[in-house]
């Protein structure tokens, strides 16, 4: 698959594309993380019904 | 890092979309299903889960010979303790939880977003919406599915087990499930699709942590209704997300009408 030349970033190597990746990927899954499943008990508290809707382990 | 900005750019937009549909959909699906938990929560005293489990025990343990009275006192110490132990800030009833509920919708929208927009476009990118459905199907099934199949979406006042090592359950089952649907989508070799069905199937196997009794207040219909809800909600959250992704992600690149001709 020609998938580099059409793709978001076209100009970019392919090396510094899977880091760029990489690291929206790992925004992203610190972002839910932080969200869904922080101990904190005020970020629990906001995020509460949130969480019990996503079935995300809860309490 | 013009291809990271484009992509955060991308996620944001169709995150947001999709954070306030699942946000409206939650306001009549599941939110009332929770509130209505919430009232046999508060009936049972508390907040924590093990407090039936606790309490059983300690029924238990007072109708046996007194030689048990050392164990009973244990259970209903930490009962006692329980509701200082609660709970710090939370949001007011009304319109400030429903609107914590909306920013927690929007923001988390954004954050899988931003994983299947990185992701897919490993594979190559979302082509357009059609494309965006199936890698929404994808999302519904490793976020949603599969680790609902051992630990079903809970109401409050729902006995459970430890949340770390449920926590650590979830977040495997949904690495070992995205690795096997990858596998089986993107490697043409029998295998390594083998490989795919035992990674799918093992954190089933190993099994969810599981409370040690499922005694709840929690009518079994308000719990089915309630896991119907989750699963529909969050099935449709994914698909606006990944067709609202092929929708950005083509009018954004511009580049796009050439996937579509590759791909759809």
């Amino acid at each position: 698959m020609n998938t580099a030349s059409v793709s978001l970033g076209a100009s970019v190597s392919s090396q510094s594309r899977i880091m760029q990746l990489a690291l929206a990927a790992l925004l992203g899954i610190f972002v839910v993380g932080f969200v869904g499943f922080s101990h904190i008990d005020a970020v629990h508290n906001a995020a509460h019904d949130y969480r019990h809707s996503m079935a995300f382990p809860c309490h | 890092m013009n291809l990271f900005r484009n992509v955060v750019f991308i996620a944001a937009i169709a995150g947001l979309v999709a954070g306030i549909a699942l946000a409206c959909m939650q306001a009549y699906a599941t939110v009332p299903l929770i509130l209505k938990a919430e009232v046999y929560e508060k009936a049972g005293g508390g907040h924590h889960h093990d407090h039936t489990a606790a309490a059983n025990s300690n029924a238990m343990s007072s109708a046996a010979p007194a030689d048990n009275a050392m164990s009973s006192a244990t259970p209903a110490s930490t009962g006692a303790a329980a509701p200082t132990e609660d709970e710090g800030w939370a949001p007011a009833d009304g319109f400030e939880r429903f609107a914590f509920n909306v920013v927690a919708n929007i923001v988390t929208g954004i954050g899988f977003a931003l994983i299947l927009v990185a992701v897919s476009e490993f594979a190559g990118g979302i082509g357009n919406w059609r494309q965006g459905v199936f890698w929404g199907l994808a999302g519904f099934a490793v976020f949603t599915l599969a680790p609902g199949l051992g630990l079903p979406p809970e109401l409050p006042a729902m006995p459970a087990a430890e949340l770390l090592p449920r926590q650590i359950w979830w977040i495997s089952t949904v690495a070992a499930t995205a690795v096997g649907l990858g596998l089986i989508a993107f490697r043409k070799s029998l295998p390594l699709a083998i490989l795919a069905v035992v990674l799918v199937v093992a954190p089933h196997i190993v099994g969810a942590p599981q409370p040690v009794s499922f005694e709840t207040a929690i009518p079994e219909g308000l719990h089915h209704q309630f896991v119907v809800a989750v699963t529909l909600t969050d099935l449709v959250f994914w698909l606006v997300l990944g067709a609202g992704l092929g929708v950005v992600r083509g009018r954004f690149a511009g580049t796009a009408t050439s996937l579509r001709d590759s791909f759809a």
